[in-house]
């Protein structure tokens, strides 16, 4: 695991490329490596958005206005949960929870995190991610 | 004179704002020329107050908080460095009442050191813990761990000096400590707390755990929703090792004990026990069936400790308070401390460690002080999304294990979230069974298909389609999942659902029912 994080980290991403060159190096086999791969939701499989944004969809939130504020993301971004925008700009994500549960809704912007999160929030977030 | 201000560094605080605070203040005393030191410190757990800014002046340290960045000019001009009068001056932050009646064991230090800092936590009682378990050896450890009573604060209450007993009692070889801290449960936030605010109290659990059993090699196992805390853990392992206190002779004894960081990759379910060592060993996250334990064949086959953050975080107050003074707090058969967390829609949110005992209704209603939107408290979901919700007429339950356990609800790892009176319960329990379907690992099927058949079930009645015989299946569907399920992610599951169903039948299309026709 550490290696694939290693990779995402480079790339943005696993490239598929990659699954038998890290098979070859680990001696496992490209079903084992593709089986741990696939098991994780972090690692991506394609290059993400320019702007990667996670917003938290867990109890916690949705109990602070998280079932309000996530539709309102993903207009406020032209982008549907789980989708890249066409233009590449923006990766919009579901996470479930980002441990800031007493100051909710949370998300977490091209890792930087954001707490409290008002209309207001959402049009910084959106300004900020059209640049 | 130097000044010292301590801003706080942890998460919470940081998405509210903190890093631009810190970043005004140095900027501001630069300005004026005063010279200053700014501390990233723990949160004090106090998240409405956040950034809560701490001053260190003549009269002790003084509180403001919560400091937006364009407070901060005014603040530094009103005096802020003499603890000066001002809107946000909170005075002394340990004697705000939702500070003051807590009963801060394992949460001492979080807050009021420099996390990074071993000299700081060398000053403020550090390693003295392991420093008794040396002079006491490894069977007098393991003991004193059993008698203060501590069970595992993952959310299984499974007495913690048993598995030491267990993996101590294994033939001499490779052993491992491993510390759970894939803290996916909604609602909470103490690990995160701890490796941000107290990183060098989990190493030193940790490093008493290996002592105590034989293990000189330990793995925290850290969710990668959490950069900070595995920054801050990364941190203090190098200053650990690098001052003796990791690696070869601990401390200078003659116990080996070294660890490292693994970063997860976003899945719920490695926070149970066996998916967490399959995880580690680098693949996929798949649920192991039990027995053989961890504790005889755990990671990598060898015998292991496997405990959560916040149960390895109480060992050093263990050690060196002594067993006595842990157990001499507590309710029942749960000693010590439960430090729990506030969350969702409540206006004084945040951690409180305080002895069990202490009832739901006055942690929501008096110390967290209801709802933020000021509605009435409908319901409250404790111990993460496999939790029970509790309506307001069970609010005298204690929070004990057993207590909880009798009202068919879990303390879980002490996560609490409030809902208020918009909740919709048929809502909250389609969203269980669809976490669970998302987050099941697929190897057992009550579990996998389960949660997939309650989604649509779940959908059904909230279209209100054959209500009353989608229901049944619903009870029945929860029944297999409980009963039938390898792990706590589909036999848990139920809990939020049935609990829903059972006191609020309303949200599913029931007339309110007193009692439940079994």
């Amino acid at each position: 695991m550490p290696i694939l994080h290693a990779m995402q980290e480079t790339f943005g991403y696993v490239p598929q490329d990659a699954i038998p060159l890290i098979a070859d190096a680990m001696n496992l086999s490209r079903a084992e490596v593709h089986g741990v791969f696939t098991f994780y939701h972090d690692f991506r499989h394609e290059p993400a958005g320019r702007h990667i944004v996670k917003v938290c969809v867990a109890e916690a939130c949705q109990a602070a206005g998280a079932r309000d504020t996530s539709p309102k993301f993903e207009k406020a971004l032209d982008c549907a949960f789980g989708e890249t925008r066409p233009d590449g700009q923006v990766t919009l994500e579901p996470i479930y929870c980002l441990g800031l549960c007493a100051c909710g809704p949370s998300a977490m912007v091209d890792g930087r995190l954001v707490g409290l999160i008002d209309d207001e929030a959402i049009a910084e977030i959106a300004a900020e991610v059209r640049s | 004179m130097s000044v010292v201000i301590y801003v706080p560094g942890d998460a919470a605080a940081v998405a509210v704002g903190a890093d631009r605070v810190a970043k005004a203040i140095t900027e501001g005393l630069a300005r004026r020329g005063v010279e200053g030191r700014v501390v990233r410190n723990g949160s004090r757990g106090m998240i409405w107050l956040e950034p809560l800014v701490e001053v260190v002046t003549a009269a002790g340290r003084v509180g403001y908080g919560p400091v937006k960045p364009r407070d901060v000019e005014a603040l530094l001009d009103g005096g802020l460095l003499d603890g000066a009068g001002h809107d946000l001056r909170l005075g002394d932050v340990e004697k705000i009442p939702f500070f003051a009646k807590q009963e801060r064991f394992t949460f001492k230090r979080v807050g009021v050191t420099d996390p990074v800092s071993l000299d700081d936590y060398l000053a403020h009682g550090g390693y003295k813990g392991l420093e008794r378990a040396i002079a006491m050896g490894p069977a007098d450890t393991v003991e004193e761990v059993f008698n203060s009573g501590l069970r595992g604060r993952g959310g299984a209450g499974f007495p913690t000096g048993i598995k030491w007993r267990t993996v101590a009692a294994c033939a001499p070889g490779k052993k491992y400590i491993v510390c759970n801290a894939d803290e996916g449960d909604s609602g909470t936030f103490a690990d995160r707390m701890i490796m941000e605010g107290d990183p060098f109290q989990l190493i030193e659990g940790m490093t008493i755990a290996g002592v105590a059993v034989g293990a000189d090699m330990g793995y925290v196992y850290c969710r990668s929703e959490y950069p900070h805390a595995v920054i801050a853990m990364n941190k203090a392992i190098q200053a650990a090792r690098k001052a003796g206190y990791l690696g070869r002779g601990v401390a200078g004894s003659q116990y080996d004990y070294d660890m490292e960081v693994r970063v997860g990759a976003g899945a719920y379910v490695c926070g149970e026990e066996t998916s967490l060592l399959e995880s580690l060993e680098g693949r996929r996250g798949l649920v192991r069936a039990k027995p053989p334990l961890p504790a005889h064949k755990g990671l990598f086959g060898k015998p292991t400790v496997i405990n959560n953050v916040l149960s390895l975080a109480a060992v050093p107050f263990i050690l060196s308070e002594g067993a006595k003074a842990y157990a001499d707090v507590g309710f029942g058969r749960s000693r010590g401390t439960m430090p729990i967390q506030l969350a969702g829609n409540i206006k004084y949110g945040g951690l409180y460690e305080i002895a069990f005992g202490v009832t739901l209704g006055e942690l929501v209603e008096e110390v967290g002080g209801g709802t933020f939107t000021g509605l009435p408290v409908r319901a409250v979901q404790v111990g993460g999304p496999l939790g029970a919700y509790f309506p307001r007429a069970l609010f005298d339950t204690p929070f004990d294990y057993e207590a909880f356990a009798k009202k068919d609800g879990l303390i879980g790892h002490g996560g609490i979230v409030v809902f208020d009176d918009n909740v919709d319960m048929a809502k909250q329990a389609r969203f269980a069974m669809e976490f669970c379907s998302v987050e099941s690992c697929g190897k057992c099927t009550p579990c996998r298909i389960g949660s997939t058949r309650g989604v649509e079930v779940m959908d059904k009645i909230i279209a209100g389609v054959e209500r009353e015989k989608n229901l049944a299946i619903l009870e029945d569907l929860s029944h297999t999942m409980k009963l039938g399920s390898l792990c706590a992610l589909g036999g848990f599951t139920p809990y939020p659902v049935m609990s829903a169903l059972t006191h609020f039948p309303e949200d599913f299309g029931r007339g309110p029912m007193p009692l439940a026709a079994e």
